[in-house]
């Protein structure tokens, strides 16, 4: 049975959520207002109204090409997940659905290079891509980060099959279905909300990535995350300029969460509540 | 064709031996009934049957030719789960056709065998449904279905029954019986339930932790039952079971009596008691029967027009012929 709320719990409960949400959003939102203000206007002091001029905007592009880090996110980031779901969807299949006596340690030990600080690695990373001319290269970073995300994209789908009953599967073998069959037409119809939304996830991860992009990378394969970097040290006291190269790189990731929101949220909670 | 052999079975989980060698042949067109209490390695013996579980040891023949190392797919079973495992995403139409497509039926004979199937199950207006718009009873037929079109040489049935409610049960038992009546086709059912077992089977295998206990026919099991665990198994209400004095007396370290061969009464008889909850179905009643000195209750079946009551003092008579005799070792003497 629901529990009786009354009026005005009710209403207070929705002004402390709004406010919890403006809070945790205000900063984005101050960045946008920024953005359309000039540089005057933007060292000025705190003002809500901005006077909409896209002047910053026309500045950052004509000053560093916007077009060329957009079109390495979206290398980086669509390129790095569809690496990891080629490597993690038989990973995780064959825990799910053939566990061995190690396989709860083996995914505990992929979730524990998560919790190792990247700052750790950097130096052997860094001499890797130099010895092996990755460099500031699109593959290079492209494999660097599906090896980062991976042991999240191998848990997330992990919990996905583990949620598909096994009998389902035996019963398609029952019925005569070879291993290709049963991938093919009961196993990957019936996870597709789940690839869906590691997919989404995971694309965000990639995109957010900044520590490695801006480490290994000069021009050639930096993203956005790095683009942003480079404004901050010599436009530091740029503050509408940085606010619209801000937005111009977090704007496509935002749009794509925004229609996605349902799908991440089933597939983050997926499996926490049957 | 659907004989089956198992000959020296034996599986094995790690250390654990879940069903030591075991020998048993199935006759073609038989339903043999695998019953026992949870735990005991029936749907174990069952999945090695059909494929899904490894045998450890020992061979299993389908029709004579052996099958135990061959795939699910190639020993020509079919399966129906006790959560019916029907595919989620397809319609009924396309579970049932499903087992068809994997075999590369034809289109229009893979309609023909649907049709056929839906109309014996009553499916023909669901066909379009999906697995989550169905009723349980429904999604029981749908699975039957998607046996059935396979023609299978043997039906492998893993408690099909025990996610639907009482009433739908025995309509189903009922249905399931006469699809067997129908198409002659070998049914391998495992159960908990007894009375599955006893209104179903025309073979009982009893077993208890993996090992075969007793092999026959529900009454044969019900009139001789080898030993105590079979004769304490089959039966509702359980048979009564003493030891001590009362055995002794006949020459056996436990003897068995069905409720069913004691008679009740006031006025006098073999043991005493005081009767403590009484059932009335109408048709029997049964009396549980208490301060015996025998056993903490006994029960007893009787008429369904004996009034007796809480406290009352009786006295139960066994039949003499009918009374159950057990050695050291629980076997029948």
């Amino acid at each position: 049975m629901a529990r009786a709320v009354s009026r005005n719990t009710k209403i207070g409960w929705t002004i402390a959520a709004w406010a919890v949400a403006l809070l945790i959003f205000f900063p984005i939102l101050y960045t946008i207002i920024t953005s359309l203000k000039s540089e005057q206007e933007a060292i000025a002091g705190f003002d809500l109204i901005p006077s909409f001029t896209l002047e910053s905007y026309q500045t950052v592009q004509s000053q560093n090409n916007y077009w060329r880090p957009f079109t390495n996110s979206v290398i980086l980031a669509v390129g790095s997940t569809l690496l990891a779901l080629i490597v993690a969807i038989p990973a995780a299949w064959a825990m799910a659905f053939s566990p061995t006596k190690r396989t709860k340690d083996i995914l505990m030990w992929m979730l524990s290079t998560k919790m190792m600080p990247a700052v750790a690695v950097l130096v052997p990373i860094y001499l890797i891509f130099l010895r092996t001319g990755l460099m500031d290269t699109r593959i290079g970073l492209t494999v660097l980060l599906m090896m980062i995300n991976l042991p999240i994209v191998v848990w997330m789908l992990y919990t996905y099959f583990r949620e598909i009953p096994g009998e389902i599967l035996e019963a398609a073998r029952m019925d005569g279905a070879t291993l290709r069959d049963e991938i093919l037409y009961v196993l990957t119809p019936m996870a597709i909300p789940g690839i869906a939304s590691t997919l989404l996830l995971n694309i965000i991860l990639a995109w957010n990535e900044a520590f490695w992009t801006i480490q290994l990378t000069t021009t050639n394969a930096a993203p956005l995350s790095a683009f942003i970097a480079s404004f901050s040290s010599p436009q530091g006291l740029f503050w509408a300029k940085l606010s619209a190269a801000s937005v111009m790189a977090i704007a496509p990731i935002l749009v794509l969460g925004w229609f996605s929101q349902k799908q991440l949220v089933r597939g983050l909670t997926f499996g926490a509540v049957k | 064709m659907g004989q089956i052999t198992l000959q020296g079975v034996t599986k094995r989980f790690g250390e654990v031996e879940v069903i030591p060698p075991l020998d048993l042949t199935i006759e073609d067109g038989e339903f043999v009934v695998f019953v026992g209490p949870s735990g005991c390695g029936k749907s174990t013996l069952l999945r090695l049957i059909a494929g899904l579980e490894d045998v450890s040891a020992g061979d299993i023949l389908i029709d004579g030719k052996n099958a135990t190392d061959a795939s699910p797919a190639r020993r020509g079973l079919a399966m129906v789960f006790q959560s019916y495992a029907l595919y989620p995403h397809m319609s009924v139409r396309k579970n049932i056709a499903f087992p068809l497509k994997m075999a590369g039926v034809s289109k229009p004979e893979q309609d023909r065998r649907i049709e056929a199937a839906a109309k014996a199950l009553n499916l023909t207006s669901y066909l379009d449904r999906r697995p989550g718009q169905l009723s349980g009873g429904q999604r029981q037929r749908v699975a039957i279905g998607r046996a059935i079109v396979r023609e299978p040489s043997a039906f492998l049935f893993d408690e099909p029954l025990s996610n639907l409610d009482a009433a739908l049960r025995v309509g189903m038992r009922l249905e399931i019986s006469e699809l067997h009546n129908r198409l002659k086709t070998t049914m391998i059912y495992v159960t908990h339930d007894q009375v599955e077992a006893m209104t179903m089977a025309d073979k009982i295998v009893v077993l208890q932790a993996g090992r075969i206990e007793q092999v026959g026919s529900p009454l044969d099991l019900y009139l001789r039952p080898k030993n105590v665990f079979v004769a304490g198994f089959i039966g509702s209400p359980r048979m009564n079971l003493f030891s001590g004095a009362a055995a002794a007396e006949y020459g056996a370290m436990t003897i068995g009596v069905r409720p069913e061969h004691i008679r009740i009464s006031g006025q006098g008889g073999k043991w005493k008691g005081r009767v403590g909850v009484s059932e009335h179905l109408g048709s029997d009643s049964f009396f549980y029967v208490e301060d015996t000195g025998l056993a903490e209750t006994i029960t007893v079946r009787a008429d369904g027009e004996v009034t007796l009551h809480h406290g009352d003092t009786v006295w139960l008579t066994p039949d003499e012929g009918k009374i159950h005799r057990f050695d050291t070792n629980g076997d029948r003497i």
